[in-house]
């Protein structure tokens, strides 16, 4: 078995508060110097950057969950990831459909932009992507399981935009692959306040939107090798992988 | 003054948990945050809301709250007006957005 270290929740320059310098590229040649080994590309309501740094990843031997952050009907922020281009854009149609019409102001928000490995702009997306999806958390917990997908509740501990904060406990039946902890609290914190958390898996992340933020806090995976379904048996606790939190002192 | 007489006089619609409509009401709590009315509301309080989710009458069960409004024409999801019925605690709907609705039960509440 290997230990590979991941920092699952990682916004581009699509996300409205993610830094100019958020590229793909530059986010990929980050992560190598940090030495991580998993990137979860997720940002606000989009997944248009994943593929892009999933392939220039690659080149630099680093593996990348494809998904968004996606804003619940509550506005619970929670983590979802695809393994295949088929579902990925299967979500991305899921979430065009259902992501209420505001209109960017690139003066409060900053720009949202695709860009191409060139930096090159590709596309300014003209819709506010932290808006909320018109969707429940359970019917987008429904959606990501449909598709085979990974459903993370993000930050769940966090003031605001957490599952906690919004929706007071965990509902029942919601049964996500994992919950994402931030500020140092711990796995068995978590757990002995919230019975239904006992045998759930936790990660910490960075969800970095500016450079020197990445791998900030970050996970670690003990798995065979680095894939869709090594990194499920392992928040799954199945054949003897798994995952923790290792928090970091911010970069 | 009763749930019902909050209903009539203000003209809500009974969404669910027709039940419950004789609790008594001592006052009200605005919030949309489920974490913060599960920590402040109080017993017999009518709770306005835009949230629809399940939880919102499981937080309504748990502080003995007398009944939930939605504001903005918007509807219980089916497992929520369920739990409703289950727990004799109506769910309101009205059309007015929640500051109009929240004046007029102060209004009404401070008679």
């Amino acid at each position: 078995m290997n230990l590979f270290k991941a920092d699952l929740h990682i916004h581009t320059v699509l996300s409205p508060c993610g830094d100019l310098e958020m590229s793909p590229g530059a986010i990929v040649r980050i992560a190598a110097s940090k030495g991580i080994d998993i990137l979860g590309i997720t940002d606000h309501n989009s997944t248009k950057h994943g593929m892009l740094t999933s392939k220039l990843a690659k080149e630099k031997g680093i593996f990348v969950l494809c998904g968004a952050e996606v804003t619940t009907k509550e506005e619970v922020h929670c983590l979802s990831f695809f393994e295949t281009p088929d579902a990925l854009e299967t979500f991305q149609q899921y979430l065009d459909k259902h992501l209420s019409f505001v209109k960017n102001d690139p003066k409060v928000f900053g720009y949202q932009v695709v860009v191409d490995e060139d930096e090159q702009i590709l596309e300014f997306e003209e819709r506010l992507l932290i808006s909320a999806l018109d969707q429940s958390i359970d019917q987008v917990a429904a959606e990501v399981r449909s598709l085979n997908g990974l459903f993370i509740p993000a930050h769940i501990n966090r003031p605001r935009f957490g599952l906690l904060s919004q929706l007071g406990f965990v509902p029942k039946g919601l049964n996500p692959d994992a919950f994402e902890i931030s500020n140092g609290v711990t796995p068995q914190a978590m757990k002995s306040k919230y019975p239904v958390m006992a045998n759930s898996a936790f990660i910490t992340s960075s969800d970095a939107h500016f450079p020197d933020a990445i791998g900030g806090a970050f996970s670690m995976f003990k798995i065979e090798k680095r894939s869709f379904s090594e990194i499920y048996k392992a928040l799954h606790n199945i054949d003897n992988r798994s995952v923790w939190p290792a928090n970091q002192a911010k970069a | 003054m009763k749930v019902s007489d909050v209903v009539e006089k203000l003209g809500l619609k009974v969404l669910s948990g027709a039940k419950g409509l004789d609790l008594e009401v001592t006052g009200c709590y605005v919030s949309d945050l489920l974490s913060d009315v599960m920590g402040k509301a109080d017993a017999g309080q009518i709770w306005i809301t835009l949230q629809t989710h399940r939880n919102v009458m499981a937080i309504a069960s748990l502080k003995d709250l007398a009944a939930v409004i939605l504001v903005s024409d918007l509807l219980p999801e089916d497992d929520t007006a369920k739990q409703s019925e289950e727990e004799n605690i109506p769910v309101l709907g009205t059309h007015l957005p929640t500051f109009e609705i929240a004046g007029k039960l102060y209004a009404l509440l401070t008679k």
